[in-house]
């Protein structure tokens, strides 16, 4: 069974369509990666699973469950959005690190929030919050970022920032981590650290949706790619098919952009 | 001079006596202010229809004097409706100040408020909700100690203003400094006609502010640990 599956989502804002009928399914560990020029709405449909944009229609499943139907209300609750959208992490193309709060704090709080909600929480906080941050330092080591645990992000670099932001999403352990061009706030020097650090969790099996301007990269790690257009998927295939040969012109067009030369 | 120093202990003794109630006016009057500031900057951000109702009430505190609004709050009631809720003793007139003072500067405050929360990028707010965070603790955890930063500065100000303003409330014989000051040129504990103690008032303001400057100044560098 598909780890994720998105049905017929459309999205407008105020009279444009942004996304037409929108179809996919994702397997558990696969890698899909979204290309397509500004504009063409892969922002918009990254967003729609995080719920960030309520899809106008369509179905969302995950692990089978409907967590996601535009013609049932208590999909759109407040309450139901804040507790589906746990199954996506989301890390943003300008990082959004909390500047408030160290590196380590960072990736605490999101975890520590939810653990005041448990009933064990006043018995037993002391070992609930040392299992969160023995944790959190392990995915910041993972990062390669133990000796920066203690700074706050204005101390750290773009790159390390963007490291931050990736264990932030990890804490929660989604089941789908998706990526909002991840790279493309920081010079190239810095997006190969990024670029490393997310092939590591694509070979650790993690199932990834990334939308990325980055065509080796998506090349390189994807399952699936997506191609996107005006709204509408153009090309949906394994890399070999949409980079090696591709169907649509418009697709052909925009590669050789990237490829030429 | 002989007879200046020989005033000097009486006056001071006076003038302390009345920046007490300046200081009390000064302080119900931040920690009344500042929270209902707070509430009427979420009011002016809300519904088109709430939002209008706050606006235009802002607009009518922000644009009629403060020492006006004072008269209308002390004497509306008793000299219009003929409840005189506010009795005419210090404790009353008091009353009467600090509730002025409270809605006058929460109007002031709302608005540097609105823009500290304003001026927070959205991608913080984003941020809370896809790690699954309610409205109020991206609110309380990720965005008030921000604006907090941001608006220190502003707030700083209107504190310092806050600190003179006190003095409106002589209009309504509060007796604060002011009205302590001007006391000895009627004729007070066998000083009359002196004209100096209502200017010495102004130290008092002097070094207040003085203080407040250095602990507010404080306070931004307390913050300056991340930007």
């Amino acid at each position: 069974m598909p780890i994720l599956e998105v049905e017929h989502i459309c999205k407008s804002f105020e009279h444009t369509e942004v996304l037409k009928d929108i179809s996919f399914s994702l397997e558990k560990s696969q890698v899909l990666s979204i290309i397509g020029s500004s504009g063409s709405g892969k922002t918009t449909l990254l967003r729609c699973l995080n719920f960030l944009e309520i899809p106008d229609e369509g179905v969302i499943r995950v692990h089978g469950e409907k967590i996601f139907d535009g013609r049932e209300e208590n999909f759109l609750k407040e309450s139901a959005i804040r507790k589906n959208r746990l199954h996506f992490g989301m890390v943003f193309q300008s990082f959004h690190l909390f500047p408030q709060y160290t590196a380590l704090k960072n990736v605490m709080l999101a975890k520590e929030l939810q653990a005041k909600k448990r009933e064990d929480f006043k018995q037993n906080k002391k070992q609930i919050l040392e299992e969160i941050r023995t944790e959190a330092e392990g995915l910041l080591e993972q990062m390669g970022l133990k000796e920066r645990m203690e700074n706050y992000p204005h101390q750290l670099s773009g790159g390390q920032c963007q490291r931050v932001a990736i264990a932030r999403a990890l804490a929660l352990k989604p089941d789908i981590l998706c990526f909002d061009e991840p790279t493309s706030a920081l010079d190239p020097e810095l997006t190969g650290e990024v670029l490393r650090v997310m092939k590591g969790l694509a070979e650790q099996k993690m199932t990834m949706v990334i939308v990325t301007h980055e065509m080796s990269f998506a090349r390189d790690v994807s399952d699936q790619v997506l191609f996107m257009d005006a709204g509408y998927v153009l090309e949906h295939g394994s890399p070999e098919e949409v980079f090696g040969n591709p169907k649509e012109e418009r697709t052909k067009q925009f590669l050789a952009g990237f490829f030429a030369g | 001079m002989d007879l200046f120093f020989e005033q000097l202990p009486i006056v001071i003794g006076s003038l302390n006596e009345g920046f007490l109630q300046t200081l009390k006016l000064f302080f119900v009057t931040l920690f009344g202010a500042l929270p209902l500031g707070l509430l009427i900057s979420f009011g002016s951000r809300s519904h088109i229809t709430i939002r209008m109702i706050f606006k235009i009430f802002i607009w009518i505190i922000r644009g009629t004097p403060l020492m006006i609004q004072l008269l209308i709050i002390y004497y509306f009631p008793g000299l219009v409706l003929h409840n005189a809720v506010w009795g005419g003793d210090e404790a009353g007139r008091f009353a009467a100040s600090a509730v002025a003072f409270i809605i006058n500067y929460a109007c002031y405050f709302s608005e540097i408020f609105r823009g500290g929360i304003q001026s927070i990028p959205v991608g913080q707010d984003e941020a809370g909700m896809v790690l699954g965070m309610t409205k109020s603790q991206i609110f309380f955890r990720i965005k008030l100690l921000q604006m907090i930063k941001r608006i220190l500065p502003p707030m700083s100000n209107e504190i310092l203003t806050l600190v003179k303003d006190t003095s409106l409330a002589r209009i309504i014989a509060l007796q604060e400094i002011i009205w302590a000051g001007q006391a000895f040129m009627k004729g007070s504990q066998g000083i009359s006609g002196a004209i100096w103690p209502l200017f010495f008032t102004a130290v008092y303001y002097l070094i207040c502010n003085g203080v407040l400057t250095v602990v507010l100044g404080k306070c931004e560098k307390k913050l300056e640990f991340f930007k």
